[in-house]
């Protein structure tokens, strides 16, 4: 069952005539990762970017059509788009975490960061935020090595730790969905590699998104896999199909590298 | 004969940047040498009533002190609004006056605040010192917060609104934190900046020779009391306002030291 429905969504920035996204339909499943790929300027981070609606930071852009979020309590899908109240954008971002390019530690102790999301989310009784921070941690594989230093400030950690924080901070909400906007292209190859191994992990709790540059990274981590080009949505298949058995000529020659 | 204009002009450079140098020395050396000469610690206990200026300084510090009060809030919720808030031209127009006042002469922003404070409340008074001394404060905090939030990364604003926080708390939160020594260091410089200002002050709070607390009339004033002596045909006069320069520029200095160390420590 899918967590989140896209339904014929397009999307125009703000300030320009033609669409970004044009009609895209595409199912994020339920506990499954999903990766986006295709050459730069195809759209896939405008989408990802639509699904937690964090467009809306600047104002001016254009929605059409309809991106649905299952609500785990009800049962019931609810368009994203129709969003309009303050409470209900803090709700929907709480269901839907991102990580971004870049790791983007709060200038704070690497303690206050993972409880951020936890306090706005209105949990201040003591022993929870520490039980959740810790479980956060634990869950992002990187208890151990902060456990002893939790009170000092997150910009201390390397680069890699940077951003398995700021997968901790997403987590330690207990998000639907998690959006991952490249989170491995400002690392290196071993960071890289915990990152991969931990998104794989994660996925038992959390259904995800993934763009990615790296159809490599899409091939090892991904149970499904959206191919775009231009705005469009050319494919959209189980990842070994698209990898081994692409249906479209485009799709073919973007993974075996003859353009893109 | 590429190799030579490159000598001639290294050459030249040197020259001005030493001429330039040896008048700041010059300045240093006389003011160390006339003012540490008048220099004396009961300079600090007595008034200027009685041959001291610890009734200017202190007046001094109160007057900057309270212009800060008004003017690092204003200056930084301008900011603040310019950065994270504004869009298009009202905001620029916000930005470009800003930029205007910064460079307004001093001595107009103390003949405003004499029409608008001074003439109606039927005196000059600490109150309209502080004004001026704030007015003269507001456009640089709005530039050094602007400026310092503008080198925030997006992405940082992004990662908080993405966790479901407002805006306003994103930016009390994270964004400021970011930028806090940046504007740290800002505001202080600007504070060295108006504790060293005469001009302002000179039809507004003017100063007194009685050491006093009550804003409401004439307050004492190290820099206008600097002006006032040098006037004066005494010798010893003029002795008290070497001693006075020194110990301002030494104060100025301290507080320009202390900003670039804070810096220099936190990044």
């Amino acid at each position: 069952m899918p967590v989140m429905k896209i339904k014929k969504f397009s999307f125009t920035y703000s300030g320009v005539e033609h669409p970004s996204l044009k009609s895209i339909t595409l199912p994020i499943e339920k506990n499954k990762i999903t990766a986006l790929i295709g050459p730069s300027g195809c759209g896939k981070s405008t989408l990802l970017r639509s699904m937690n609606r964090i467009h809306d930071l600047y104002p001016g852009n254009k929605y059409d059509g309809k991106i649905e979020l299952l609500d785990f309590e009800t049962g019931k899908y609810q368009n994203i788009l129709e969003i309009k109240k303050e409470n209900e954008f803090i709700e929907l971002r709480q269901k839907v975490g991102m990580i971004f390019q870049k790791p983007t530690p709060f200038p704070m102790s690497i303690f206050d960061n993972v409880a951020y999301g936890l306090k706005i989310a209105g949990i201040k009784n003591k022993s929870e935020l520490q039980d959740r921070v810790e479980a956060a941690l634990k869950g992002s594989a990187l208890w151990k090595e902060v456990h002893d230093r939790l009170d000092k400030s997150a910009m201390g950690l390397s680069g890699g730790q940077q951003q398995r924080l700021c997968i901790a901070r997403a987590v330690a909400v207990k998000p639907e969905v998690l959006l991952f906007d490249e989170p491995t292209s400002a690392l290196d190859p071993i960071s890289t590699g915990a990152i991969e191994e931990l998104i794989v992990e994660l996925k038992k709790d959390v259904s995800i998104a993934i763009v990615t540059h790296n159809m490599q990274q899409a091939s090892r981590i991904s149970d499904y896999t959206a191919f775009m080009y231009l705005g469009d949505l050319i494919e959209y298949d189980k990842t070994e199909n698209i990898f081994l058995n692409p249906k479209e000529k485009q799709t073919e020659d973007y993974i075996t590298g003859r353009f893109g | 004969m590429r190799l030579l204009i490159n000598k001639i002009f290294l050459a030249l450079s040197i020259l001005s940047a030493g001429v330039g140098l040896a008048f700041l020395a010059w300045i240093l050396i006389t003011l160390f040498m006339k003012g540490l000469s008048s220099f004396h610690f009961s300079l600090f206990l007595n008034d200027l009533i009685e041959g001291g200026l610890r009734n200017l300084i202190v007046g001094q510090m109160i007057l900057a002190g309270l212009a800060s009060l008004i003017g690092i809030p204003l200056g930084m919720t301008a900011g603040i609004y310019i950065q994270e808030y504004g869009q298009g031209r009202y905001a620029a127009l916000i930005r470009d006056l800003s930029d205007i006042m910064m460079s307004a002469p001093s001595i107009v922003i103390g003949a405003f605040v004499y029409a608008i404070v001074v003439v109606p409340m039927g005196g000059t008074s600490g109150f309209a010192g502080a004004i001026a001394l704030a007015i003269m404060m507001i456009p640089v905090v709005i530039n050094t917060t602007d400026s310092m939030l503008s080198l925030v990364p997006r992405e940082l604003r992004e990662a908080g609104i993405a966790l479901g926080a407002s805006k306003y708390k994103v930016i009390i939160d994270i964004v400021i934190k970011a930028a806090k020594v940046g504007i740290m260091t800002g505001i202080l410089l600007a504070f060295a900046r108006i504790i060293g200002e005469t001009a302002p002050l000179l039809f507004t709070s003017e100063t007194s020779n009685y050491f006093s607390l009550n804003l409401g009339e004439s307050f004492p004033s190290l820099t206008v009391s600097i002006y006032d002596l040098a006037n004066e045909p005494e010798e010893s006069s003029r002795d008290l306002a070497w001693a006075a320069s020194f110990i301002l520029t030494v104060l100025v200095l301290i507080i320009n030291l202390t900003g670039r160390f804070i810096t220099r420590n936190k990044k």
